[in-house]
Parts: C-alpha cells; structure tokens; sequence
C-alpha cells in the first residue's frame, strides 16, 4: 500500500517535471503552513507561478516550525538546502547568525535589480528582521501580534458591562465577579513567554534583555525578573490559586478553550480570530492587552510573533533573480490585502493596509485591524522593537517550565523568573561561544 | 559431547555474517563514534564553525541541575513502567492461561495494543485525558478531581507511565504465557495433590519456573522505558510541565534536534550510552548467577 502511493506519487511528479519542462526553473519553498493557511500558501504560489514563465514556486509543506526549521538545517549540512524557508520568530537569531547559510533579503533584491524600498514595510514588523545597519535580513511574511479577547455572553451572564477590562487591576476586579457568578474557567492564556514575557515587556516598554533586547550584539543578558514582571507573573500564580486564572498550555491550546465557550477571557494570537469566528460559538470581542496603570509610558506598543522567509545560500546565482522576484511579488499590495484578509495576519505593508481599509474592510470585520493598530499604537523604542536571541527556541522552553513552576505553586514568581533568567543567560553564552 | 559444525571454505562464514556487520557497522557504530566525537565539539547549528571544547560539554552538562533531575525523573519513570508493565500483563497472562471458553480472542485482544505505535498511542491517552476535551477528564471533573496534566506533574507523570504501559503489556503478556504454558502441569498437579492451594502454587513452584522470563522481561522493558518510550512523550507532554516528564532520551532529542545545540546533545548520548553499557554488564551478571533456567 504504502509503496503504491510512493509509486504514484513518484509518477505524478514526474509528470508534472515533465509539463514544465520549457526550463523554467524551479523555486523550492519550504512552509509550515498547514490546513487552510497552507492552501493559501499554495494559492499565492499559483498566482506568481501564472503572472510570469521563467520561474516555478513549489511550496513544501515540511511540518511544524521546529520541523521545517530542523529539515533546513539538515538540508544545508547535506548541501541540498531549499532556496526560501519560513522560519518562527523565535528562530530569528539563530539564521542570523549563520552567516554563510542565508543570504540577507536585501541583498538578493539588490544583486537582482529588483525595485526595493524597506521604508514601504511596517517598522514593528521588519524592525524585528534587519539587522543594526537597516539590512532586512528576512521578509516577513505571516505575522501576528498578542490580543486579548471576551466573552460577551459570559460577562452579561454574570451581570457585566460586556467590555473588555482596560488595565489587569480592572480585569482582577471582572475576573473575581465572573467567578462569583459561577463562571468555571475565568481566564486563559495562549503562548505564555510570548504573551507574559515578550509582549508584556514591550507594551510596558521595559526591556527583555540587555544590548536592546540582543539586537546589539551577543552578549546580551536577560532581564526579565525586574519587580515589574515579578509581579505581574505572581499576579497570574495568584489568580491562578484563586481559580481565576487557567493554564491551559505551551502553544495554542488557550485558543480552543476560548473558541469553545470555556473561557470568558483569553490572552492570544491575532491569528486566533479564524478559529473563534469558525466555532462560532461565542459572542466575542477582541481588544489591546491589559496593562498595569500605574507603569509610566504604558502602554506602548505589542511585537509581533509569526515568521519570515529565509533565502539559503548556496543556490545556483540565476535562481536568485527568480527568489527575488517572488519576494518582490509577496510584498505587492494585492497579494498582502489577500493574505491579511483571508488569514487574520498582519499586512507588512502600510499601502496593503491603507488599501484594505479603504475597501471598507475593516468595518465589516471589526477586530482584524486590532493587531496592526496595536503593534503601531506608539514609535517603537528599544524595549518594543522585537528581541533577538540566540537559541531562543530553547529558552522559550525554559521560560515555559519557569513560568509552569510559579503557576503551579511550585515556585514563587520571584523564584521561578530568577532561575528563567539564570538558565537563559547560560545558553546565551554557549550561543555567543559557538558563534564567535 | 558437543556438536560442531565446520565450513569447508574459510571465507563462508565470514561472507554469511558481513551483512550483519555490516548493518551494525553503518547503523550502530558508526553513529557512536560519531556522538562520541561531537561531544567534544561546540558547533553552531549550521555546522559552520566548530571548535574542540575537550569535555567542557560534560562539565556544563554536570553542573546544569535539571539534568540531574532528568537523571530521577528517568529513574522513577523507568521504575514505575517496568514495574507496572511486568506485574499487570504476569496477571493477564496468569489469567488468560486458566481461561477455556473464548482462549483465542481475549488472547488477540490482549495482544492487539502492540500493533500500536508509541507516538499513536501516546496520542490516544492525551486525546482521552486532554485537560478541556478529554472524555475521562470530564469523568474525572464530575467526581471531582481536578485533571490538568498541563501544569500538574504528577499527573503528566502519571499519564506518560500508563500510555507506555499500555503500550509494553502486550509483549509482556506473550511472553508470560508461553513462559506458564511451558510449565509442565505435572508439576503443578503434583503440589496440587500435596495439598498446595492456587496461591501457594503460583509462588512456590510458577513464579521460580518464571524467573528467566521475568529476568528478559526486566530487561527489555528498561530498555523500553529509556528509549522507546520517546515517542509517547513527543506525543503527549513534550518533557513538561516544567520539567516533569523530562526524560533522558527525550532530552537528547531535544537539545540535539529542536534546539541545534550538537554538542550538548552528543554529550548527553555518550553518558546514556555509558548507563546502558553499565546496566546490561550488571543485567548480564545477574542472570548467569540468579536465573534458574
């Protein structure tokens, strides 16, 4: 059975090499875009693949994130790498620093003539892409941003205002009255270091580490167990004893209990929206994060999460001028209004997002402008431009169990963020060491 | 008198066993060494640049305590899935073997879960007991047990030991009951007609007669429960919460696939191969002193 589908599978590809065969040459695309989002993936590729003969985009789905990130590295030791790859966020430093293995963005539009201009792009969303010097490294290409979302239904039933709580003061005060009234899970978060840690510092722009959040340079040092975030994460063990507050996972699994009707309130993804709006089963509405009032600047503006697409090096020279005109092609205002509208990710483009709300988007859809308003709400400074550490796919996951500790009652906040900051900075330095 | 057989030809032999060594070779070998020699190594991610750190991987390896929590967790964990594994599929097969009507298919259901793969089965449980949606999560909440292997360790715990379990009892329960179906029954009867009960007769006389079975069982469910057990955790906790299911085998893949970091990775190989060798040499020991065969 099993060697039937490779067979056929084989044969089809065959065939389809042997349809385009007029030499057009070949883009391999590896994504992790799976579901609906990787049949819009497969859809922009088509569009390119239709608009000009010289060159194929084939996207490849390669699995989770993690996976198609390992796949690439694995290819590139194997010397066969893909010539574009969607990277996670969090493996940002991690591409950068293998110079030799990527080929910077701007480079390829520039040795390839195509017209370029990196003012065009949002600032918080390429921000976290270039380099000091202002080289885009990477094009961003699904980014979202943390939002925080209620149940209407849930607040009128116990008697509410159904409006978002504004500061995490007034969302205690909403949380305790929703208990009372017999409201089993309160409120639940998504991705608890992007969230608690990434976004909560920079919308109170207060910094995550050192060297602007590790964009100036190695040595970076975390700094993320200030008495700000200490007790902001005992806040959450607090409410978390208390029942008020649910932990619900490492990743996604806030989105369900949210979208389920489970949760009143939930902390995550702009790309949530999909899911909730599918379920439909709530009356929901989505909102800027809580902040804490009594914190000067806040609040400032929220970073974003998602990833970007690498160019690997080591690529026949000719191919080049094709990746860069499909990067070129991704960046045009109709392929971002498509992709943002149809998604729920940021539009990387300030003329895509002008041209969706002109189109009246917007007020149809309340909500889908929410991340980008929130992502520019103020000029970003150090603390909110992104972060940029080596090996953070590891210290997220340190974070993670950090976080798991203190919420548990296992750990204080204090503790718990102590020891995340210690074990961080240990595997900055063996970072730092291996790319000296 | 012992029974030889003798190859004419000199070189037979050695042609009939290369594939074999060969395989061993490519597959074990090779690898090892390969691990041992990174482990020295710190390497980016892409293999760029590489430098010899001698054994400073060892050393930051020693001193990092939740490697050394590993070290217990794998234990308790090892522990609690031989033990279980073992002591549940001896009683299947203890009571399978005195069944008459029916023999063939409890027998073929009690095998079945074996075809399972550990990632599926894993899967299985962790949809069963997921935290919002799992079916018995919602039987346990209406009894009153607060279910949330999410953030509750023990728990996490509990349930990486019972899909592993689940998953080793099959192979266990084959072995038990060819082991009590080789008994001779001559035996039995004659403690029988001595006056020995059930009870008296499983311990005195099927029990000792079992003990070379229960031996290779012990061993290949610790093998089972150090690396084969990987895919039940990828599937199903991921080594959290914070740390909790954490197991050795599961770390190396961590550090060395998810996080890149080689060297770190390989280190921890090498220790975990030094384990294996350590505790096979004592396994080996034991059997030729204790096991009644």
């Amino acid at each position: 059975m099993k060697r039937k589908v490779i067979v056929a599978a084989l044969a089809s590809a065959g065939l389809l090499m042997l349809g385009s065969a007029q030499a057009a040459t070949e883009i391999q695309w590896w994504h992790s875009m799976g579901g609906a989002l990787g049949e819009r993936v497969k859809a922009i590729a088509a569009k390119f693949n239709a608009s000009q003969k010289d060159y194929t985009v084939v996207p490849v789905y390669k699995g989770s994130y993690p996976v198609s990130m390992t796949a690439a590295i694995a290819a590139f030791r194997a010397k066969n790498p893909p010539h574009i790859v969607q990277v996670y966020e969090v493996g940002t430093a991690t591409m950068m620093a293998a110079k030799g293995a990527i080929v910077p963005v701007a480079k390829v539009m520039k040795d390839s003539g195509e017209k370029f201009n990196p003012k065009a792009y949002l600032p918080t969303v390429t921000g976290y892409y270039t380099d000091m010097k202002g080289n885009m490294l990477s094009l961003p290409f699904n980014s979202s941003t943390a939002l925080f979302y209620i149940n209407k239904d849930a607040f009128k039933k116990a008697g509410l205002e159904p409006v978002a709580p504004k500061t995490w003061k007034e969302l205690r005060a909403v949380a305790e009255k929703l208990k009372a009234a017999g409201q089993q899970c309160v409120y639940t978060t998504s991705w608890p270091s992007w969230v608690h840690i990434e976004n909560f510092s920079a919308w109170h722009n207060v910094p995550i580490g050192t060297l602007q959040n590790g964009m100036g340079g190695l040595g970076t040092k975390f700094e993320f167990n200030s008495p700000l975030h200490v007790r902001h994460i005992q806040m959450l063990a607090d409410m978390a004893k208390q029942g008020l507050f649910v932990y619900a996972g490492r990743t996604s699994q806030g989105d369900a209990k949210f979208a389920g009707g489970e949760c009143a309130m939930f902390t995550g993804s702009a790309s949530a929206i999909g899911g909730i709006k599918k379920a439909g089963k709530v009356d929901w509405s989505v909102n800027f994060l809580p902040y804490h009032d009594d914190v000067k600047g806040a609040p400032q503006n929220s970073i974003i999460g998602g990833a970007s697409l690498w160019v690997m090096a080591g690529k026949p020279k000719a191919d080049y001028k094709g990746v860069a005109k499909f990067l070129a092609f991704l960046s045009l205002p109709d392929t971002q209004v498509e992709w943002h509208t149809g998604t729920g990710y940021v539009p990387i483009t300030m003329a895509a997002y002008e041209q969706t709300r002109a189109s009246g988007f917007y007020a149809k859809n309340p909500g889908f402008d929410m991340a980008v308003k929130e992502l520019t709400y103020k000029a970003p400074t150090a603390n909110s431009k992104g972060l940029r550490f080596g090996n953070f796919v590891q210290i997220r996951d340190v974070i993670k169990e950090e976080l798991e500790a203190a919420f548990s009652g296992k750990k204080t906040a204090k503790a718990a963020l102590d020891d995340a900051v210690k074990r961080g900075d240990e595997i900055l330095r063996k970072f730092q060491a291996a790319n000296k | 008198m012992e029974k030889r057989v003798v190859f004419r030809s000199a070189w037979l032999p050695y042609l009939l066993v290369a594939p074999q060594i060969a395989i061993t070779v490519v597959f074990f070998f090779w690898p090892a060494v390969q691990a041992i020699w990174y482990s020295f190594l710190l390497q980016d991610a892409f293999g760029l640049k590489t430098q010899f750190v001698g054994l400073q991987n060892f050393v930051t390896l020693f001193h990092d305590p939740h490697y050394l929590q590993s070290f217990k967790i794998t234990a308790v964990f090892s522990v609690l899935v031989a033990g279980s594994g073992i002591v549940i599929s001896l009683v299947l097969a203890a009571m399978a073997d005195r069944v008459i009507r029916g023999a063939l298919a409890y027998k073929t259901l009690l095998i079945w879960p074996y075809a399972v793969a550990p990632a599926i089965a894993g899967v299985l449980w962790a949809f069963m007991f997921a935290p919002s949606i799992g079916i018995v999560t919602y039987a346990l909440k209406k009894m009153g047990v607060d279910w949330n292997w999410v953030v509750n360790g023990e728990q996490a715990m509990l349930l990486v030991v019972i899909a592993a379990v689940w998953n080793q009892i099959s192979y266990n329960f084959l072995f038990f009951l060819a082991g009590l179906q080789s008994i001779p029954r001559s035996l039995i009867e004659a403690a029988a007609i001595d006056g020995a009960g059930p009870t008296r007769r499983f311990w005195s006389i099927v029990l000792p007669l079992l003990s070379p079975t229960t031996f290779f069982l012990l061993v290949i469910n610790i093998v089972y429960a150090f690396f084969a057990t990987f895919g039940v955790i990828d599937a199903t906790t991921q080594g959290g919460p914070a740390g909790a299911t954490q197991i050795l085998v599961y770390k190396v893949f961590y550090d060395g696939v998810k996080a890149g970091d080689l060297g770190g990775s390989s280190a921890q190989s090498v220790v975990l191969m030094f384990i294996v060798i350590t505790l096979t040499v004592i396994q080996f020991r034991f059997i030729e002193r204790r096991v009644q065969y």
